[in-house]
Formats: C-alpha cells, structure tokens, sequence
C-alpha cells in the first residue's frame, strides 16, 4: 500500500503526479525534452529508442519494476523488438546486447551515474568519445541515468502501486510514442479499465 | 577539469543550464516548486527544504550541492541559522522538531535506496505531526537531489572552494529563488 493517500487505480509515478501536479508539469517536461525532443535535434546522436534503453537500463539497476516495465516497453516498441528480447539482453549484459558500440559505451558511464556522480571515469568518457559520442550524448547519457535515480526513487519512496499485466505497458507504451508524456492517462485501455 | 566543455569558472550546476537551457528549465522550475513552494497541506518551510536537500547532497558526498543548498538553508533560518550546521553535523543531537527529524530519516533512506522506506518510518513522522504533503515533499526532494548531485558530479563541474562564494550564491537563492541565468545570444 503506497505510504501516502493517492488517487486510487493510477499506476507507478501517476499516482504522485496525479497527487502534486505542481510538481508532476516539470517531472513530465524533463522527462520529455530527455527522452524525445532531445532526440529530434540535428545534433542528437541518440534515438528516442536508445535514450529510454537507458532510461530502462538504470531502472533496472535501481531495481524498480514500474520504471523498469514501462520504459522497456517503450524502448521495445521504438527498437521493433516485439518479443522484449533486446531490452531483456541490454539489462542482463549490455556488453553483449545487439546493439552500438557507441550505446554500449554510455550504458557503462549510466551504470556509474546509477551508483553516484563521481563513478564516471575520464576513461569512460575517452571510451564512449572513442566511439562516436559527442558532449551531447554524454551530457543526455549522464542527465537521463540522473533523472532516472529521482523516478525510481519517487515511486519506490513511496510504496506506489504497479501493475503486472504486461499488455498494459504495452498499450501504454504505444500512447507514449504518440502522445510523450504527458498528464492524461492512457494507461487503461477501455476493455481492461 | 569538466567532462564535457562547459564555461570557464561557472560553478556547478549552473554551467550544466546554460549549456543545456532546454533541461535547466524544467530542472529548475522542479526545484522552485519543491524548495519554495510545496504541497498545499504542507508544514515544511522553505529553510527546512533547503536543509533537507543540504542533507541528502551531503549523503551523495556532493559538496557544490551541499554547500550552497546550506547556504541557502542559513540564509532562509535567519537568527537560527546554527541548526543547518548542527544538523548536517549530527541530526540526532541537533536542535530541530522531532517532527524534522523523523522527516530526515524519511530522506535518509530514500538516498540509500528507496525501497527501504518502511511503513515504520512514515508512521513515525506522522506521528510526529507531519502531512501528506510533507511525506510527499520530503520523498521527492531527497529523490531529486539524488538526480541533481548525480548530475553535477557525473559531469565533474567546476566545485568553488572558497566559503564566501557559497554566502551569496545562498542569499541569491533565499531572495530570488531558482531561476535560469540569463544566457547570452
């Protein structure tokens, strides 16, 4: 049972941001201009798809199943990776995942993001640079897996209320890619509401 | 030296928003409405936010963080300012309300690792006379200094070490608030 009163029926962050919207318009438009405005500027060198393997990875490594589902889901549904295979490689062993050198390189810096700031070496950074990476993706690479230490901890700090029908993150995450994230719920569709 | 190339001798996080506005932005108008404004049902002042971020930044080991969120807290506690020191000291002995304290546990455990908040924890603050809002505000301003430091420290920032730097960069943030600097065209 979450450890404060929540509007009943909304899953993981909805519920506080349901509870303090003054709070959730800034937690939403972060996690927008991360994960998908950011990925449409000429300078990107990361997809939307990327950014939340990510988002998916240090979810993982915090260990909380909302954040963890959701942006997986995501992540699956950018990547074409119907069966959730991919993102169960990247967050097992990144290092053998089907996936670029240069994102194998940023999950390493994300993974140390994820433990604490002074993690990150210099030589992770020549590494991912020696990759392709520029300062953007590091810059988004460090922000995401911080921001993502702040999700996690919201929801699980508060005991928040996750579902565990996969079809509901799937259906969600198909209104994500449409909509982004924003403060309406699409998280129900009508026949399992 | 910065990971990434930041201005010259802008400290903390306020090289990372003038490098990246379009994420300053929300990054600073979360904190606006956590350290300034807060929960209607809330009894938490704004020096008691700062403390609580001062607190968990110092857990991270962060000292551009900790040290100006302390800053801002002395400034905000005006005659009372020697409980920020006292509490970053030892929360126990410090002259705070039961009340804060309880809160500071709550913080404490969400920096450590969140799931370990109990259903003990929150009752205690309760009992101590905190709200919804409170618990709320408490959580998600530890939560996001997790994120801030991680930030800051991720991306190796300049960290000032004189104090009086940290004296007015608090009294800004006392008076003003969190606001973008103005960058230039």
């Amino acid at each position: 049972m979450p450890h404060i009163e929540l509007p009943a029926g909304l899953p993981g962050i909805r519920g506080p941001m349901a509870f303090s919207p003054e709070t959730a318009r800034p937690l939403n438009d972060l996690v927008n201009v991360l994960l998908r405005t950011n990925a449409q500027r000429p300078e990107s060198g990361l997809t939307e798809g990327e950014r939340e393997l990510i988002a998916t990875y240090v979810s993982s490594r915090n260990d909380c199943f909302f954040c963890q589902t959701i942006h997986g889901a995501v992540a699956s549904h950018h990547l074409g990776d119907d069966d959730w295979s991919l993102v169960k490689s990247v967050k097992s062993d990144p290092e053998q995942a089907n996936i670029s050198s240069k994102l194998k390189a940023l999950l390493v810096i994300a993974g140390s993001v994820q433990q604490g700031g002074k993690y990150v070496t210099p030589e992770q950074i020549e590494v991912a640079r020696a990759e392709g990476a520029t300062d953007h993706d590091i810059h988004d690479t460090v922000l995401i897996a911080a921001a993502f230490c702040m999700y996690n901890r919201y929801v699980d700090g508060l005991a928040t209320w996750a579902p565990e029908n996969p079809d509901l993150y799937r259906y969600r995450a198909v209104k994500v890619a449409e909509y982004g994230y924003t403060h309406e719920d699409h998280y129900m569709p009508p026949k399992l509401r | 030296m910065p990971h990434i190339t930041l201005s010259d001798g802008v400290p903390g996080i306020r090289s990372l928003v003038m490098y990246r506005p379009e994420t300053g932005q929300p990054l600073y108008d979360l904190a606006q409405a956590l350290l300034r404004a807060g929960s209607p049902d809330s009894t938490l002042n704004d020096a008691d936010r700062e403390l609580i971020a001062a607190f968990v930044s110092k857990q991270n080991q962060t000292d551009f963080c900790m040290n100006s969120h302390a800053a801002a807290s002395r400034y905000l506690y005006a005659d009372q300012r020697d409980v920020v020191d006292q509490t970053l000291d030892d929360v126990d002995t410090a002259p705070i309300s039961a009340k804060l304290k309880a809160l500071l546990a709550i913080a404490g455990h969400v920096q450590a690792d969140a799931r370990t908040v109990s259903d003990e924890l929150v009752a205690a603050a309760r009992t101590e006379g905190a709200s919804e809002g409170d618990i709320h505000d408490t959580v998600l301003i530890a939560a996001s200094f997790c994120m801030y430091n991680r930030y800051v420290d991720g991306l190796a920032t300049f960290t000032p070490t004189d104090p009086a730097a940290y004296e007015a960069m608090g009294e800004r943030m006392g008076t003003v608030g969190y606001q973008l600097p103005k960058v230039k065209a």
